[in-house]
């Protein structure tokens, strides 16, 4: 990835892992944590500027997305499911 | 590992099971096809349109309505994207149930001084085969279709039942219970080839394997959001309960706004008519009608207040509406009325802001209009002869 690309893409990557963890529900926190880390595996080697910075854009709009329902979850809590450590 | 549960043993289950305050055994979920978590960026879209975007998108008069109808028909086209289908093909309904029942009988019916036979399968959802047994009670026949051990139907058996007089064949795309997919491709070419119309119940397969409905001949497809809609059900009975609460406080609240409302406009402004009887009306709905002014002029002067000239569902047409043509309204002042909505959250400040707001435009509009000037002059307009031109 060019090289300022590559750093903001490190930036949000961290990011989104970051607040993922925080979802409360299972479900949603697997499948973000997941899903964030085989989508910038897919886009790693994407170099075409247009591409890349729509790909940042998405990211940047998820991480708002993965804030606000990450505060939701907290004020409405789900209980833990029976295969989670405590 | 599997067993058949009696209902004894189900109650034994269901005591023994979590309550929903146990917080650290939750049963997981894997019953996908009933329904499947809400997607948080699901969630996320719809919450403005659950909070402060609360407008009818068949209003047409301010942005509360322009919002919501942009968000409706952007949801539109992007369900008709999925699908491969134009946006105008799209109808929103309560559920696939619905959906296959408008599918199944209002073609059947609408083709039924010329055909007779319908075809489905015998493993159909049970709102298809219950609509296949209603239109047998009307005189139809139907064709149920065995399926193999592999839960696929013989597209040799289909050919084989297609009539002269077949208007519809019914084949789900992917099985609720099995799992299994019909060869729809093949179903529907062979119903475009005899031209019979081809509906597909799709509520298993929309969003989880690609359907492009024209490259697959689909006349009619049934799809689905969720399942019965337990957070909009849940909604609506607190909210009743909320309502049986708060009526007497709400009312007392609302009747004092309306008072305000029509008092601080009447008293300043003349030729004022309130269109139904205000003995026996509900105060949260006031509809005034302003002499000499015109009620779409005065709608959109009003640009900072959300209000209507008629109900949401009539706003699109320009006509003046029926019910005040009715009630005996003369002409002139049906096209010059504006409706008032006070509710529980409307405050004294908004009611004083529109009263004064209504007042400055009437005082300006009638400033303008020649037929005010000539009332002032005295002037009895029913008197003149407007001359043809």
């Amino acid at each position: 990835m060019a090289a300022g690309g590559g750093r903001q893409a490190l930036a949000l990557y961290k990011s989104l892992l970051r607040e993922s963890q925080k979802f409360l529900a299972y479900n949603y926190r697997e499948y973000a944590l997941r899903r964030i880390r085989d989508g910038f595996k897919a886009t790693r080697n994407v170099t075409e500027e247009a591409t890349l910075q729509r790909e940042l854009q998405h990211a940047r709009e998820s991480l708002e997305v993965i804030k606000r329902q990450v505060a939701l979850g907290q004020l409405y809590r789900p209980p833990n499911l029976i295969i989670e450590k405590k | 590992m599997s067993c058949i549960l009696g209902s004894s043993s189900v109650q034994h289950a269901a005591k023994s099971n979590p309550a929903s305050n146990d917080t650290d055994s939750w049963p997981l979920y894997l019953d996908a096809q009933s329904t499947t978590p809400l997607d948080p960026r699901v969630l996320d879209a719809m919450l403005p349109y659950f909070t402060h975007q609360y407008g009818n998108p068949h209003s047409r008069t301010h942005a509360y309505g322009w919002e919501s109808e942009k968000a409706m028909e952007k949801a539109r086209q992007q369900v008709a994207d999925l699908i491969g289908a134009d946006k105008k093909e799209i109808i929103f309904t309560s559920g696939a149930t619905e959906s296959n029942n408008i599918s199944v009988k209002g073609v059947a019916r609408f083709y039924k001084s010329k055909k007779r036979h319908v075809i489905t399968t015998q493993t159909e959802h049970k709102c298809v085969l219950d609509s296949c047994r209603a239109l047998e009670n009307e005189g139809w026949d139907v064709t149920y279709l065995p399926v193999q051990k592999s839960g696929i139907i013989k597209m040799a058996d289909l050919e084989a039942s297609l009539r002269p007089d077949t208007a519809l064949v019914s084949v789900m795309m992917v099985h609720n219970e099995i799992g299994v997919i019909q060869p729809i491709r093949e179903i529907g070419a062979m119903c475009r080839e005899h031209k019979v119309f081809f509906h597909t119940d799709a509520a298993q397969a929309v969003g989880k394997i690609p359907i492009n409905v024209h490259d697959l001949n689909i006349d009619l497809m049934s799809v689905r959001s969720g399942t019965v809609p337990t957070p909009l059900v849940v909604g609506f009975g607190v909210a009743c309960e909320i309502a049986k609460r708060e009526m007497t406080y709400d009312h007392a609240h609302i009747t004092k706004l309306s008072n305000k409302l029509i008092e601080s406009i009447t008293s300043r402004v003349s030729h004022i008519t309130r269109n139904g009887d205000p003995e026996h009306s509900y105060p949260g709905c006031v509809n005034l009608s302003f002499a000499f002014v015109e009620g779409e002029s005065l709608l959109m002067a009003l640009k900072d207040v959300a209000l209507s000239s008629g109900s949401a569902c009539t706003s699109a047409s320009l006509e003046p509406s029926y019910v005040l043509r009715a009630i005996g309204a003369e002409e002139d002042l049906a096209h010059s009325s504006i409706r008032f909505g006070i509710g529980r959250f409307t405050t004294e400040q908004e009611v004083e802001y529109t009263a004064n707001k209504c007042v400055d435009h009437i005082e300006r509009l009638r400033e303008m209009s020649p037929l005010w000037e000539m009332v002032q002059e005295g002037i009895d307009l029913k008197s003149i002869q407007w001359s043809q031109h």
